[in-house]
């Protein structure tokens, strides 16, 4: 059984993310593990544990996503791999997801592909389904459960959290799931786990080692502008108790049409 | 020379400060007002590790060196004192002194558990008569064949009520001369028979922690359980200060810290005469100084740490680091309730409770004065520090990470 999980650094969500004169988003804090995939690489060491199986954390990027890799190694999996090629700067989605199948597909492949919900620096999930597509494997988004695992009935059932409900899924494996911070309580790294990260030497495997060409892109980010000042007031809603004030709140959301 | 933290250190650092922001913070406030610790504390710490994070793997430990200790203490303060308060106790002035000073045979029934999390432990020096002047405790440990039988209170002793073992001081020679030579350190477990224990109510500060009291009557302790030798307590107990010092030391650094983050955050927020209140000089005089006690205390305390790794006695570096560190503490907690206002005098923001924890630390494990007292002594020749019988070890992390022999 082989599960691997795909992540990147992203800022810290409390960081304050500002687009600079040379119009490059920029932040002072640290970099952190995409928040989503702390959930991916906690599934991904239940599993591992559960069924006595292997589990690789893998990244495409800069040395900076470093820091995703070894967090998923000090949670407590057995190997990491990063893709890196001066030719991937300011890759797209599609580019990405390419690299990404390759180095799966050079890790031996996978029984299952586990990924955040999404990349909370981009707000964006289009990769987890290229990703899928480019490796021929099914995909599942938004599982909140994984039900049932059979690794040699090569079988997956999963809970399915959408917005009309839950959704219960059967699927063959080698299956692509992305996963809601619902499927479980992400573990903190161990001691022990820490000092195996810290040593750990991660090979870094550019395009040609992938056997596979940059190629032309499909899409390019031309600028980055900071979002625009929300101005907003405050007001403060008065009534003799708190049904009364809720009523009162109600209407006022609902003449503002939010609700 | 080199000041650089290894990405080992970094990345425990982190997982520490992790376990502290996102499972205690969010509800210590009801914690401090109830006046109780959090359940869950004690029990997380062991499961994380944190309990064992520098004792060596083979006494059930994490293997870290000594500076990881005190960058988990920073972590741990900065949300709450009482956090750092259970590892002065647990690790450094209990686990620190059976790795010190324990027979193999005691490494094994105390240590092994302690470091695992699995047996929480304490200290009990002080009693309602004798804090500074520890020659005059009353405490006494008779010597039966194979017992020894110990009477007396200890008083002001943090998880008197939470902890399962007890380092305990007693005179087995009320005539000794000097005093202290009659002082000898005993393990004392919560179930032996005539121990009982309270919590103490009412505190300033560190009331979402446990300080309470412990009494013996008659308390059987086998001889097996007596660490050093006859006579050796005293030198026992001031070594356990070197390594309980140094955790309180590290933690009012993360104190300072929590001070001036919550101060640099109100800065930006809150304005005062059209701009916000950080562009005020006499404001950003007291950040400055904030920030100059961080980081005078945290260069203190590394240094000690550095020490301990080496293997080399650290007893003045350690109480100047302790005594700076904590009285400057109480000063930035002052500092920071100023600058958050009238906010800053209520429990709606967290500098208060700084304030409140901050100036026990000013008081327990040497108060300030005794620490001005040994700095003047050392500086004046006056005081001398003498090879003690079993040193700290030095760290060497091929020791501290060889797994035990399991037969
Ligand atoms: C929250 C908290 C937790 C504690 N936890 C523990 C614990 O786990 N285990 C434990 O054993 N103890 C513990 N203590 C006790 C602590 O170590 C003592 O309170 C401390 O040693 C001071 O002793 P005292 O309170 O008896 O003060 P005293 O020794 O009576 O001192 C009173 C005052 O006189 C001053 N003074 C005393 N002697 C001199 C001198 N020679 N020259 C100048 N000034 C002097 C002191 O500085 C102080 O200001 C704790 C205390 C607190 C507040």
């Amino acid at each position: 059984m082989h599960v691997v999980v795909v992540t990147k650094s992203t800022p810290d969500t409390a960081a304050k993310v500002t687009v600079d004169a040379s119009g490059k988003p920029t932040w002072t804090e640290a970099m952190v593990i995409n928040p989503w995939d702390e959930y991916a690489v906690t599934e991904a060491v239940l599993l591992k544990e559960a069924h006595k199986g292997q589990a690789t954390i893998l990244t495409v990027g800069t040395e900076e996503h470093n820091e995703a890799l070894k967090q998923g190694l000090a949670i407590g999996l057995d190997q990491a791999a990063r893709v890196w090629d001066d030719a991937l700067v300011g890759a797209d989605s599609l580019l990405y997801a390419k690299a990404v199948a390759a180095a799966i597909q050079k890790l031996g492949n996978a029984d299952l592909v586990i990924f955040g919900k999404e990349f909370a620096d981009l707000g964006s999930d289009v990769h987890v389904y290229q990703v899928a597509r480019k490796l021929g494997y099914a995909v599942l988004g938004s599982v909140s459960k994984i039900l049932e695992i059979d690794f040699s009935a090569k079988t997956i059932k999963v809970e399915r959290m959408l917005e009309q409900g839950k959704q219960i899924v059967t699927s063959k494996l080698p299956a692509v799931i992305a996963v809601l911070k619902d499927i479980n309580e992400p573990k903190y790294p161990s001691f022990i786990g820490i000092r195996k990260a810290a040593k750990a030497e991660i090979p870094v495997w550019s395009l040609a080692d992938l056997g596979l060409d940059a190629g032309t892109r499909q899409t390019q980010v031309s600028a980055y502008t900071n979002p625009p000042k929300i101005e907003g007031e405050v007001e403060i809603i008065e009534g003799a108790s708190a049904a009364e004030k809720a009523a009162k709140l109600a209407d006022k959301l609902i003449e503002a049409k939010v609700i | 020379m080199d000041f650089l933290l290894t990405e080992e250190h970094l990345m425990a650092q982190k997982m520490v400060r992790d376990f502290a922001q996102k499972e205690v913070y969010p509800t210590i406030k009801e914690w401090d007002r109830k006046q109780q610790m959090n359940p869950d504390v004690l029990p997380r710490m062991g499961e994380l590790g944190i309990l064992g994070i520098n004792i060596p793997m083979m006494y059930g430990g994490q293997g870290f060196d000594y500076i990881t200790l005190a960058l988990a203490c920073e972590e741990l303060e900065r949300v709450d004192t009482t956090l750092r308060v259970v590892m002065s106790v647990h690790m450094g002035l209990n686990s620190m002194a059976l790795l010190q000073w324990g027979t193999e045979e005691q490494k094994q029934r105390f240590l092994v558990p302690q470091a695992k999390g699995e047996k929480y432990a304490a200290f009990g020096l002080t009693e309602p008569n004798a804090g500074s002047d520890v020659a005059a405790m009353t405490s006494t440990a008779r010597r039966e064949g194979d017992v020894y039988i110990l009477n007396g209170e200890k008083m002001w002793i943090s998880l008197a009520t939470k902890a399962d073992n007890f380092l305990v001081f007693a005179k087995t020679d009320t005539h000794a001369n000097p005093t202290h030579a009659g002082i000898t350190a005993f393990i004392v477990t919560k179930d032996m028979k005539g121990f009982t224990a309270g919590d103490i109510h009412g505190k300033l500060g560190v009331r979402a922690g446990s300080t309470g009291w412990f009494a013996m009557e008659n308390v059987e302790v086998p001889i097996e359980n007596r660490l050093g030798e006859e006579g050796e307590g005293f030198y026992i107990a001031m070594s356990c200060l070197d390594n309980g010092r140094y955790t309180v030391g590290a933690g009012a650094v993360g104190l300072i810290r929590a001070c001036l983050e919550d101060s640099l955050k109100y800065c930006h927020e809150r304005s005062t005469f059209g701009k916000e209140i950080g562009k005020h000089q006499l404001v950003q005089q007291k950040i400055a100084y904030m920030q100059q006690w961080y980081d005078a205390g945290r260069l203190l305390i590394l240094k000690t740490g550095w020490m301990k790794n080496m293997g080399m006695r650290n007893t003045r570096e350690t109480s100047m680091a302790k005594w700076y560190a904590t009285d400057m503490s109480v000063k930035a907690a002052l500092e920071a309730i100023q600058i958050h206002g009238a906010y800053g005098f209520s429990d709606e923001y967290d500098v208060e409770r700084y304030l409140r924890n901050g100036k026990g630390a000013v008081i327990y494990e040497g108060t300030s004065e005794i620490h001005q007292l040994m700095q003047a002594g050392y500086a004046l020749g006056y005081r001398v520090d003498r090879p003690i019988r079993c040193e700290l070890p030095a760290y060497d992390p091929e020791v501290w990470q060889r797994e035990a022999v399991v037969s």
